[in-house]
């Protein structure tokens, strides 16, 4: 019997492997794709957690976040292709200018 | 059926997530992620929840990461550019602070300190309604105003977009 | 018209800003009429005052204009309100028309300055400091006008600020003065803590009206405590060596702030507190005595003096030791009378000789002058009447005022103070004959490039003298003996009591052997004193030539102890400055400030540094590091809400 915990379980597991990649990877693309799979393991939690709850709300929510995503990987690219076009890199180490 | 079904679904999420972070290849990282999402829609299928698979299929895996796709070409990264690396120190202990986030948040899900009330909405109610007209209903009802604001954002991010893409302003 | 008494202090406030300001940019001719066209009208203003005062009744001679409330604190309650009664009327008349005058001296006098607008500006903000100071009603508001004195004070003793003398000079004056002002200052203080006012009307009719024994202790302690502040301000024993100094500053400043106003503020403040100082015996022998021997020991010093400024000033100490005597023994009419004539005469000499420097292009020392008699006559003639005047002959200003003072000396005090002050008439008529002597007569001893420029001074520097000269000699008729008008005029202040006819007719009434013949045979010992003196300047410098020389080597000793001023400064330094100063940099400087202060301003300031360079090794810069803390960040706040409970 699948229970809620597993999904909730496998949602973290997906969130983490995020936030690993954020820390680790240097490509500014890979970073924004890993923060892409965080917010769908968050989705898959409101998901499961709608379901075992007989909700309707987390998957309305659902449309929230996917709009949110939606947005930002619009604006975020826009950045990226902005700060290419400045510095010839995606390389975020070589964009250490957030400092005073 | 079912069971062993969300296990190897289960199982190919997590194992692309994880090529996806130590895949070299941006191209390859985007394909990776497609591959995600689609299993994350199988399961959302699998938690009955038909309509959210649907989307999640076109406007994830469709629309946004052929937008990446499109982004990485357009760039045309080759795929050592990662040769500068900064914090090389850092690698390790993310690692471990990965892991130590993910024990406590199992920790957080073992404690039942989050717990949600039983709604009305049982499988046998929405299938006699439809899941996608329940959606449609609740969100051009209940949910107009966040549904009406979420257009605003969309619009301040198209128009964010087109500023940050223009040579000159 | 005792309404516009506020006028009198605006006008020279509006001519202090609009030099003070625009002056730079004005045309010079510009900033002398402002200046002098501010005090003139001031002098305007106090003569209709003056005048609005005589057309009261002379018991309800007191007029109060309130402007506003200064200070409101608890029960402590300061206004900004002037007063005019006959003692501050003779003070503003004599302050607005001596500075007037000197005012229209100075613009020949400075003509040549390049920093014209700015003396003009201390000027004017100098006769505005001392009209609020006689103006004022009540302690704290006056306070104020002694501080601002001796401020301008400061910045025109130091209006040449490159001489280092002249810095020095102006320090000096200003440290001095400040221990007097140190005095003053707690004496305001100790008359809130006794009376709960500090308002003059108050304060003196609460001590009159008997609250308070004579010879009361809280008594004693405000006035001489305030009595302290006046030996600063007006140059008396042990605090009057910042005066002679003074004369490094433009001279008709020396004439105007060291001669006939700014000095006789400690006689003004003794004169407007008599009620308090009447209640005080002790005091008044201490003031009595100091001055008496200020009188005679700044006289010696003046009789070898050989800068014609530095004279001048030591006559003005002992003159002012004068109107001390005349106060201590309770004469402050004869004391006030003195202030009056000492500054028409005293300013009338100073101004004359700013002429006598201006002639000889600078010089001021009185063994390079002589014969200028022929040279520059007017100066001559001006300056002859101001010495006679100081000298006591009748009937000149002096005479009058010097003569009741030692009458009263010797009616109210006792023979010594008399005898003493005598002495020191004796000193005054033969210094001031001698630097008359040195300066007009005998050989010329100029030398020949300076006697090349030898000139008559401008006319606006002649027409003061001789306006002075005027006053010199019809000054004293404000009070003959028996027919003292200003007796008469100041009577409600110093209360009835304190006339000198009545004075001697109580005498005379308690012991019948002195009579009413006493006042005309002391006129004829102290005109006698004069002529002795005078006759012996004329001996010594006009007759026989060598014979200073002769005394000079004789008495070589007391000559030096005299030339080097009983090297009072020399003590001081050795008593005072230096351990003062020792202990400042040994201690104060290289101990607290450098160690303690800066070395805790310092070290937080290192602290602070240190540790913002730990932390800032943080601040990386690179985003990941950022994304890193933030998930420690995450995972510390989950810790926190699932454990903290």
């Amino acid at each position: 019997m699948i229970t809620i915990t597993h999904y909730l379980v496998l949602s973290a597991i997906l969130f983490t492997v995020g936030v690993i990649g954020v820390l680790i990877r240097r490509n500014a693309i890979i970073i924004f794709m890993c923060i892409e799979l965080m917010l769908n393991a968050v989705n898959l939690s409101f998901v499961a957690c709608a379901h075992y709850l007989n909700s309707m709300q987390g998957q309305l929510f659902v449309f929230f976040t996917m709009t949110v995503a939606a947005a930002e990987a619009a604006v975020g690219l826009a950045i990226i292709v902005a700060v290419f076009r400045n510095k010839e890199t995606v390389n975020i180490d070589d964009i250490n200018i957030m400092k005073w | 059926m079912s069971e062993y079904l969300f296990y190897i679904v289960a199982a190919i999420t997590v194992t692309t997530a994880v090529y996806l972070i130590f895949e070299k290849n941006p191209v390859f990282g985007a394909l990776y992620l497609i591959q995600t999402m689609v299993s994350l829609a199988v399961l959302y299928i699998l938690l009955e929840a038909q309509f959210v698979a649907a989307v999640q299929i076109i406007v994830y895996a469709g629309a946004i990461m052929v937008l990446f796709l499109f982004v990485i070409m357009l760039l045309n990264l080759d795929i050592k550019e990662e040769a500068r690396n900064a914090l090389p120190f850092q690698r390790i202990p993310a690692i471990l602070m990965g892991i130590a986030l993910f024990t406590v948040i199992c920790i957080v899900i073992r404690s039942k300190l989050l717990q949600g009330k039983q709604d009305q909405y049982t499988t046998a109610y929405v299938q006699s309604i439809g899941n996608t007209k329940l959606i449609g209903n609740l969100l051009f009802t209940d949910y107009l105003l966040p549904f009406e604001i979420t257009s605003i954002l969309l619009f301040v991010a198209a128009i964010g977009a087109i500023m940050l893409a223009k040579r000159k302003l | 018209m005792l309404d516009l008494v506020a006028l009198i202090l605006l006008f020279p406030l509006i001519g202090t800003a609009v030099n003070g300001l625009a002056g730079k940019r004005m045309r010079k001719e510009t900033v002398g009429y402002i200046a002098c066209g501010a005090i003139g009208l001031s002098f305007l203003v106090s003569i209709l005052v003056f005048c609005g005062l005589l057309l009261l009744p002379p018991e309800g001679r007191l007029f109060e204009k309130h402007l506003f409330v200064w200070i409101e604190s608890g029960s402590f309650r300061s206004l900004a309100a002037l007063q005019v009664d006959p003692l501050s009327t003779v003070m503003i008349l004599t302050v607005s028309g001596v500075g007037f005058l000197i005012h229209v001296y100075s613009i020949g006098y400075m003509h040549h300055d390049k920093g014209y607008h700015r003396y003009f500006c201390y000027l004017n903000l100098f006769t505005f400091s001392m009209l609020l100071l006689v103006l004022s009603n009540n302690f704290l508001l006056m306070f104020i006008g002694w501080e601002a004195v001796g401020l301008c004070s400061y910045l025109l003793i130091g209006f040449w600020f490159e001489k280092k003398s002249a810095s020095n000079a102006a320090k000096k004056a200003f440290v001095v003065n400040r221990v007097g002002d140190f005095g003053f200052a707690l004496g305001v203080m100790l008359i809130f803590l006794i009376f709960h006012s500090i308002d003059f009307t108050e304060v003196f009719s609460a001590a009159s009206h008997g609250n308070f024994e004579t010879g009361n202790f809280a008594i004693t302690m405000i006035t001489l405590l305030l009595f302290m502040g006046a030996t600063g301000k007006s140059a008396q024993i042990p605090l009057y060596t910042w005066l002679p100094d003074a004369m490094e500053g433009p001279t008709p400043v020396s004439a105007l702030i060291h001669a006939a106003t700014m000095v006789t503020a400690g006689v003004y403040m003794i004169a407007r507190c008599n009620v308090l100082y009447m209640l005080s015996p002790f005091t008044m022998t201490v003031v009595a005595s100091i001055g008496a021997a200020t009188a005679l020991f700044a006289a010696s010093i003046g009789l070898v003096q050989n800068d014609i400024k530095r004279v001048l000033a030591y006559s003005t100490i002992s003159q002012l030791g004068y109107m001390f005597l005349a106060c201590g023994v309770g004469a402050f009419t004869a004391g006030v009378f003195h202030l009056m004539t000492h500054a028409f005469f005293k300013a009338l000499l100073f101004l004359g000789a700013g002429s006598v420097i201006h002639a000889l292009s600078g010089e001021q020392d009185i063994r390079k002058m002589g014969a200028l008699k022929s040279h520059i006559p007017t100066t001559y003639k001006t300056f002859l009447v101001g010495t006679i005047a100081i000298a006591g002959i009748p009937p000149f200003a002096g005479f009058f005022s010097k003569d009741e003072i030692l009458l009263e000396a010797f009616v109210r005090g006792n023979f010594i103070y008399w005898s003493i002050g005598a002495i020191a008439a004796l000193f005054t008529a033969f210094y001031m004959f001698r630097l008359l002597f040195m300066t007009f007569y005998g050989e010329s001893r100029v030398d020949h490039h300076t006697m090349e420029h030898l000139h008559e001074s401008p006319g606006n520097m002649t027409l003061p003298l001789i306006a002075l000269a005027g006053l010199s000699f019809v000054g004293g008729f404000l009070g003959i003996p028996g027919a003292s008008a200003i007796n008469h005029f100041l009577s409600p202040v110093f209360g009835g009591h304190t006339h000198a006819e009545i004075a001697g007719t109580e005498l005379a009434g308690h012991s019948g052997h002195h009579g009413a013949w006493l006042p005309y045979l002391m006129m004829v010992v102290s005109t006698a004193i004069a002529i002795a003196g005078i006759f012996l300047a004329y001996q010594m410098y006009i007759k026989k030539p060598d014979l200073p020389k002769k005394l000079t080597d004789r008495f070589r000793f007391i000559h030096k102890l005299l030339l080097n001023k009983y090297y009072v400064d020399e003590i001081y330094d050795a008593l005072f400055v230096n351990p003062t100063k020792k202990i400042s940099v040994k201690i104060l400087w290289k101990g607290v400030d450098v160690r303690i202060i800066d070395g805790s301003v310092n070290g937080i300031a290192r602290l602070v540094g240190g540790l913002s360079n730990v932390l800032r090794l943080l601040q990386t810069g690179y985003i990941r590091n950022y994304a890193f803390y933030i998930v420690v960040g995450c995972i510390f706040i989950v810790v926190l809400a699932v454990f903290g409970k």
